[in-house]
C-alpha cells in the first residue's frame, strides 16, 4: 500500500474520475428530453471537485503514488480555477449546445475526462504522468471538436488538431526521452537536482530542451508553432472553442512551469530557454496582434489574440524569476477570465441557425441590449490592456517582470504591439456603440447564463479597481511551489 | 564479430530499411506489411536487450492484432495516392533544407560521446530464477500504478470518441410497427364513423366561375 499512501491529495482527481464513469452509466438511461440530468450531475461533480481541492489544499508540497503526483499550493489554485472555468463553460454552452444537438452526454463525458487531463498535467512530478495527462486532454478535446460531425469545418478542423497535435506530442516525448537519457531519471524533483548539479552530457540536455520548447509551443500555439490555432478555433463549435480557449491554458501553463521553472530551472540551462522563449514571445506579439487586424470573423479573431496573449504569458515566464513566474499566472487567470466572457457573449448572441461569429453582427448592440454591450466593451478594453481593467495590471505585472531582468527592448516591443493590437479590440466597442444594427433579433438568454456573464463581466472591473490581492496569491501559490 | 553482433547488425539493418520502405512505398497496402517487417524485427532487437516480454508483446499486440485491423481498414479505403502527393515537389526545397539541417543538428549531438557503448555499460546479469515479465506486472501495480491506471482512462476516452464519432442511430422510417399492435388493432382505431346530413354540391365549374 506505501505506492499509492497517501491517498487523500488526489482526492479530486479520484472523485473526478468516479463520477464520469458514473456519468458515462447514468446517461445511458437518460432519455433526450432529461439530458438536464447529465448536465446538473456534472456541474455537481466539478462543484464537488473544486470543494475537495479547496480543502485538501495545503501549503507545503505533498508527493504521492510514488512521488508521481504532488500537490502543492500552485496545483491547488490552478486546479480549482480549472474546475471553475469548466463549470462557467458549461453554462454559457447549454443553450448553443441544445440548439445544435450538441446537448448530449459524450460532450459532458469529454469535458470531464478533459478535465481530468488538465489536473493530471497540473499535479504530475513525473514526466510520464505529464505525457498522460496531456494526451487524455488533447484526444478528448479532439473528439470534442469533431462532435458536430456533420459539419465539413469541424471535421477539417478536428483532422488539423489531430495532427499537429501528434506531431507536438511526438517532439514533446523525443525531448523526454533525451532528458532521461542525459539524467537517468523522470521524475522532475530528481531531474531539477541532477540539472542543478551539472550533468556530464549538458550538450543533451539542450539538445532536449529545444525539442520540449517546440512541443510546449505546439501546445500553447506560439509562433512559429501555432498554425492550427486560427482553424481550430474557427471550425469547432463555438461551445467547443470556449472550452479549448479556456480552461487547457491553465494546463499548459501548469506543464510549461513544470517542465522549465522546475525540471530544467538551473541557472545554466534557464539562460538557454530564456533565448527560445523570448524569439517565440516576440514572434506571437507581432504576427498574433498584424494578423488579427485583417479578420472579419470573431472567432479567427480572438484565435490570433490568443497567440498574442501567449507571447506575453511567454515573457512571464522567461524572465525566470519568481515574481515573473507569478505574473505568468496571473496573467494566464486574467486571460481565462476574459476569454470565457467573450466566447460567453458569442455564444448568448448566437441562436438557432446563427452564430453571431461576424464583426458585423456586433453592429449596434448598444441599442440592442446597452447591458451586453457595456460588458462586452469591459471585456475587450481588458483584452486590449486599458485601465481600469485587469488586463491592463496583467500585462504591467509581466513588463515589470521583464524590465527586472533587464530586457528592455523586449518590454518595448511587447507594448508597442500590444498598442496595435488595441486596434482590432476598439473597433468591436466601434462597432458596437457607433453602428447601427444590422440585426434586431431579440437576444433572450436563461437567467443562469445572464447572471453569470455578468458577474463575469463585472468581475474583470473589479479585479482591476483592486488587482494585488490576486497577484499576490499567484506569487505565493508559485513561491511554495517552485 | 560475435554471433550477438552479426544478429545484431542483421536485424537493424533490416528495421532501418522496412522503416524506409513505408513511408516511400506507393501502395498503402505494402507501406502497411512493412511497418509489420518493421516491428517484427524492433521485438527481435528487445528480446536482444532482454526485454523479453516487451518483444513477444509487439508481435502479439501489434503485428498479430493492431496492423491486422489496420490492413483490412487500409484496404477498403480507396485512398487517392495521386491527391496525397500533390504539391510534393513544390514543398520539397523548403522542407527538404529544414529536415537536411535537423538531422545533421542531431547527427552532431547523437553521434557524439554521450551515446556511446561506454556509456551504457553492460547491466549485471540477472539472477537464476529472474522473471522479466514478473518483474515488469510487479512495476506496473506498484510504482507505475498511476500512469497505468491513466493510461486505462485513456483507453475508455478512446471508446467514447470512438462511438460518439461513428454511432448513427437507425431513424425508424415509419413503416415498422410492432407486430404485436399491428393484431390488435380495432375497427375504432382505423375508421372514423360521421354522421352528418346530405348536403348537395355546386358544380366545381361554375364555383369557378362564381369567384371571378
Amino acid at each position: 500500500m506505501e505506492y499509492i499512501m497517501p491517498l487523500w491529495p488526489a482526492y479530486p482527481e479520484l472523485f473526478l474520475l468516479v463520477m464520469a464513469c458514473v456519468i458515462l452509466l447514468v446517461d445511458l438511461f437518460v432519455s433526450d428530453d432529461n439530458r438536464i440530468v447529465t448536465y446538473g450531475l456534472t456541474q455537481f461533480t466539478l462543484a464537488g471537485c473544486a470543494l475537495l481541492t479547496f480543502f485538501t489544499g495545503n501549503a507545503e508540497p505533498v508527493y504521492t503514488f510514488s512521488g508521481m503526483f504532488v500537490d502543492d499550493l500552485m496545483a491547488d489554485a490552478l486546479k480549482l480555477a480549472t474546475c471553475v472555468a469548466v463549470i462557467t463553460v458549461l453554462v454559457y454552452a447549454r443553450a448553443y449546445n441544445a440548439a445544435r444537438g450538441l446537448f448530449t452526454g459524450e460532450f459532458f463525458t469529454l469535458a470531464l475526462f478533459a478535465t481530468l487531463g488538465m489536473m493530471v498535467m497540473i499535479s504530475a512530478n513525473h514526466l510520464l504522468t505529464l505525457y498522460l495527462g496531456l494526451e487524455l486532454l488533447s484526444l478528448s478535446l479532439y473528439a470534442m471538436v469533431a462532435l458536430q460531425r456533420d459539419s465539413v469545418r469541424a471535421t477539417e478542423a478536428a483532422m488539423k488538431y489531430f495532427v499537429l497535435g501528434a506531431l507536438a506530442s511526438g517532439m514533446l516525448l523525443y525531448g523526454m526521452s533525451m532528458l532521461y537519457g542525459a539524467t537517468g531519471t523522470l521524475e522532475i524533483t530528481e531531474l531539477a537536482r541532477l540539472a542543478n548539479e551539472g550533468v556530464r552530457a549538458q550538450v543533451v540536455l539542450v539538445f532536449a530542451l529545444v525539442f520540449i520548447v517546440a512541443g510546449l509551443g505546439f501546445k500553447l500555439g506560439a509562433v512559429p508553432f501555432h498554425m492550427w490555432v486560427p482553424d481550430v478555433y474557427h471550425g469547432a463549435p463555438t461551445a467547443v472553442t470556449l472550452f479549448i480557449g479556456s480552461a487547457p491554458k491553465f494546463a499548459a501553463f501548469a506543464i510549461v512551469m513544470r517542465l522549465l521553472a522546475q525540471a530544467l530551472g538551473a541557472e545554466a540551462l534557464t539562460e538557454e530557454w530564456r533565448n527560445m522563449l523570448a524569439v517565440m514571445a516576440v514572434l506571437s506579439l507581432a504576427i498574433g496582434n498584424l494578423t488579427a487586424i485583417m479578420q472579419t470573423n470573431l472567432k479567427r479573431m480572438f484565435a490570433y489574440s490568443t497567440i498574442s496573449h501567449m507571447g506575453f504569458l511567454l515573457l512571464g515566464v522567461l524572465s525566470g524569476s519568481i515574481d515573473g513566474y507569478g505574473a505568468g499566472m496571473y496573467y494566464v487567470v486574467v486571460y481565462v477570465l476574459m476569454t470565457l466572457g467573450a466566447f460567453g457573449m458569442i455564444l448568448l448572441l448566437a441562436r438557432d441557425g446563427f452564430e453571431a461569429e461576424d464583426l458585423d453582427d456586433y453592429k449596434g448592440l448598444n441599442q440592442r441590449n446597452p447591458w451586453y454591450a457595456f460588458l462586452m466593451l469591459l471585456l475587450m478594453f481588458s483584452m486590449a490592456g486599458i485601465p481600469p481593467t485587469v488586463g491592463f495590471y496583467a500585462k504591467l505585472s509581466v513588463l515589470q517582470a521583464v524590465v527586472e531582468i533587464g530586457m528592455w527592448w523586449l518590454a518595448v516591443v511587447a507594448v508597442l504591439f500590444s498598442l496595435i493590437g488595441a486596434f482590432y479590440y476598439l473597433r468591436i466597442v466601434k462597432l458596437m456603440y457607433f453602428d447601427e444594427p444590422a440585426d434586431n433579433a431579440p437576444i433572450s438568454a436563461s437567467g443562469d447564463v445572464r447572471a453569470l456573464l455578468s458577474v463575469n463581466g463585472i468581475a474583470v472591473l473589479l479585479l482591476g479597481i483592486a488587482p494585488q490581492p490576486l497577484l499576490v496569491l499567484c506569487i505565493e501559490a508559485v513561491r511554495a511551489s517552485i | 564479430m560475435t554471433f550477438q553482433e552479426i544478429i545484431f547488425w542483421f536485424f537493424s539493418a533490416v528495421l532501418v530499411f522496412a522503416a524506409l520502405r513505408v513511408i516511400t512505398a506507393r501502395n498503402p497496402v505494402h507501406a502497411a506489411l512493412f511497418l509489420v517487417l518493421a516491428f517484427c524485427t524492433s521485438a527481435g532487437l528487445w528480446i536482444q536487450l532482454e526485454a523479453e516480454f516487451l518483444g513477444i508483446a509487439l508481435i502479439l499486440v501489434y503485428v498479430g492484432a493492431v496492423m491486422v485491423l489496420f490492413l483490412f481498414v487500409v484496404m477498403m479505403l480507396d485512398i487517392n495516392i495521386e491527391r496525397l502527393r500533390q504539391g510534393f515537389w513544390s514543398y520539397l526545397p523548403v522542407g527538404g533544407l529544414v529536415a537536411a539541417l535537423l538531422v545533421v543538428e542531431m547527427a552532431l549531438v547523437l553521434g557524439g560521446p554521450w551515446f556511446g557503448l561506454g556509456e551504457a555499460p553492460r547491466p549485471a546479469p540477472a539472477p537464476e530464477g529472474y522473471s522479466n515479465t514478473k518483474e515488469l506486472g510487479r512495476l506496473i501495480y506498484t510504482d507505475y500504478v498511476y500512469p497505468f491506471e491513466l493510461a486505462a482512462v485513456i483507453l475508455l476516452v478512446a471508446i467514447v470518441a470512438a462511438i460518439a464519432l461513428t454511432l448513427r442511430r437507425r431513424k425508424s422510417s415509419g413503416r415498422q410497427m410492432d407486430v404485436a399492435q399491428q393484431v390488435q388493432v380495432k375497427r375504432a382505431d382505423r375508421v372514423r364513423m360521421v354522421s352528418m346530413p346530405a348536403v348537395k354540391e355546386d358544380k366545381v365549374e361554375a364555383k369557378e366561375e362564381g369567384g371571378k
